[in-house]
């Protein structure tokens, strides 16, 4: 188990950081939606490479396979990718929606006082 | 026979009635829809409460696929008892709805808030049905999108700043969930619970499962809302309409715990959790952090709205240390909180829709002399109050009353101090409202404000009457609660 035979986990975690950083850092509400597809992809990422099986191939009933990937994952990812796009979609709606309300996307100006009779 | 397929009907049912709504666009056609599948809901729920009271556990393969490859639901007591609190939540809440909806969300948009309502319904009782973990975070993110939604209809337009925090955070914690569920599946093999609950052991120790574990447990401590991962629900509560406050405050976060209860106490439930990670110590002292820090929080809010989602974060700590005990009180003492506050909480929540509804506001200025004004509306808001505090003779009492022993039963003297003395905090916030309310005169010149209609009135008060009634008689709650917290402490799922 060499430092190139896991390049996948890393690449997993390269892009999990990187994700989770631009959610937690940057101020503009477009820039969060896509750090947090970039987030959720290294998951995608993640599970694909999980079930991988060396030498395997896609799981088809045919004369001459044995060996094959394990399908479930892949199934799995589909359904949270669907979950992603949804998310994505529904996060757009409302930063469309804030620019609207706001006329601006930019976190740190749509700040206004918490208190009042609202 | 239709009464074996009881299980998929609880959660098929609203999901299929959500498009239905959709189509009908009026907004009086929806509202039957929705009410008419909320008390539909309840009577299964209540069938299948009894069924599994009876009988034990029932399983039900998705589409006669067998569990673990197939997609299980299953109905274990705990399950039960979270479908009755939710669905009957939602039965109660929704004839309410009809005139609040009517005087908060536009009457062009009336129709979408009831197919959102019903999505939100499907996935949170989905969350309580289903036997597997992956199926759990579609049932998760189905109830979570629909709720980002229903937040962002509310007047303010910081609902929709509001709905967009909770909706990062949400989805953080929902992938932190699908990683950690990754992990589990990479050293076990399968996705089915009970199953999970089977392999686990062989591999309890190695890092990977530590790390699921991990992940798990911070990915739906941001959905329940535990201490400090809890910022996204002040705002979200405080500017969604009320209906949906009332709603999600009562169901969402509870379900999330139920989650948290299920991957606790099934899934891992044959592991000794406490021996391979120092879960008891980090738990338990969050879970405090959050009463002294909710409660706190709460006795400086002038929004009324927004101090009673603090008392929530409060509230959610005393569940997780009920939980943390991991003894049958103590996780009894949870359960039976679970239950409590989803009454209290959407009698409170709902008594404040019908100020909204006469007063246009929330804030504790505008509530001078309302005892009088309307005062049915505020003597349910003062059980609700009194069962926040845990007084006697109200259903907090029981809850706490049983969180209390669970520390004595394990020498802990100072966490049964510890909840006695937030409590106190408790105290300061209520007493504000009740003295701004009843001791202060109303403003002079206000307009003449009439008591809330009946529609509103009567659910409101059946959540108030229901914490009075199950504070008096619990032995039905308590019976099913203790067996819940046996079950999962002792019986193999």
């Amino acid at each position: 188990m060499d430092v190139l035979g896991l390049f996948n986990y890393w690449i997993v975690i390269v892009l999990m950081m990187i994700g989770f950083y631009i959610v937690i850092s940057h101020g503009n509400l477009v820039k969060k939606v896509v750090g947090l597809n970039v987030f959720q992809v290294s998951v995608f990422v993640f599970f694909i490479s999980m079930s991988k099986v060396r030498g395997g191939t896609a799981p088809i009933l045919e004369e001459g396979i044995e060996v094959y990937s394990n399908p479930l994952p892949h199934v799995l990812i589909l359904t949270a990718i669907v979950v992603g796009v949804a998310t994505t979609a529904l996060a757009l709606g409302l930063v469309v929606r804030i620019r609207d309300a706001y006329g601006t996307i930019e976190a740190d100006e749509i700040i206004e006082p918490e208190e009042d009779g609202a | 026979m239709i009464a074996a397929h009881l299980p998929a009907l609880q959660v098929v049912v609203p999901l299929i009635s959500a498009p239905l709504c959709l189509l009908l666009r009026r907004p009086g056609a929806a509202w039957t829809v929705a009410l008419a599948v909320s008390w539909f809901a309840l009577a299964v729920a209540l069938s299948l409460l009894i069924e599994v009271s009876i009988g034990g556990p029932v399983s039900y393969p998705i589409g006669d696929w067998a569990a673990p490859w197939g997609i299980e639901y299953r109905v274990d007591q705990v399950g039960a008892l979270v479908l009755v609190i939710v669905t009957a939540i939602g039965a109660v809440v929704m004839p309410f709805a009809g005139a609040s909806v009517a005087h908060e969300i536009a009457s062009d948009r009336a129709y979408l808030f009831y197919t959102m309502y019903l999505l939100c319904l499907t996935g949170l009782l989905g969350i309580a049905i289903t036997g597997d973990v992956f199926n759990l975070f579609v049932f998760l993110e189905i109830s979570s999108l629909s709720s980002y939604v229903l937040i962002s209809m509310g007047q303010d337009r910081r609902a929709l700043t509001a709905a967009y925090n909770y909706l990062v955070m949400g989805t953080v914690g929902a992938t932190f969930y699908v990683i950690g569920v990754g992990m589990m599946y990479m050293m076990t093999g399968t996705l089915n619970m009970a199953d999970l609950a089977t392999r686990l052991p062989a591999v309890a120790d190695t890092r990977t499962i530590l790390m699921a574990l991990a992940f798990l447990t911070v990915g739906l401590s941001l959905k329940l809302a535990l201490f400090p991962l809890h910022t996204w629900l002040p705002n979200a509560y405080t500017y969604a309409p009320s209906v949906v406050t009332a709603f999600l405050a009562a169901t969402a976060t509870k379900v999330a715990v139920y989650a948290f209860i299920r991957v606790y106490f099934t899934v891992f439930g044959e592991v000794d959790l406490f021996e391979i990670a120092p879960m008891v110590p980090i738990l338990m002292v969050l879970a405090l952090a959050g009463m002294f820090v909710g409660s706190a929080v709460a006795i400086f809010q002038n929004n009324l709205k927004r101090m009673l989602a603090y008392s929530s974060i409060a509230q959610i700590g005393y569940m997780v240390l009920g939980l943390s005990f991991a003894s049958v009180t103590g996780l009894a003492g949870g359960i039976i909180h679970l239950f409590n506050h989803a009454l209290m909480k959407s009698a409170l929540f709902l008594a404040l829709g019908c100020v909204v509804l006469r007063l246009g506001t929330v804030h504790i200025d505008g509530l001078r002399g309302l005892g009088r004004r309307m005062p049915l509306t505020m003597a349910a808001f003062v059980v609700g109050g009194l069962s926040l505090i845990g007084v006697p003779l109200t259903v907090g009492f029981i809850s706490k009353w049983y969180l209390v022993q669970a520390a004595l039963e394990k020498g802990w003297w100072p966490i049964a101090g510890l909840i006695v003395l937030s409590s106190l905090l408790a105290v300061i916030y209520v007493w504000r409202v009740v003295e701004i309310a009843y001791f202060r005169p109303a403003p002079e010149g206000s307009a003449a404000v009439e008591e809330a209609p009946i529609f509103m009135l009567a659910p409101t008060w059946i959540m108030a009457g229901a914490s009075i009634y199950f504070g008096i008689d619990a032995t039905a709650t308590l019976e099913v609660a203790r067996g819940a917290a046996e079950f999962l402490i002792k019986g193999a799922p």
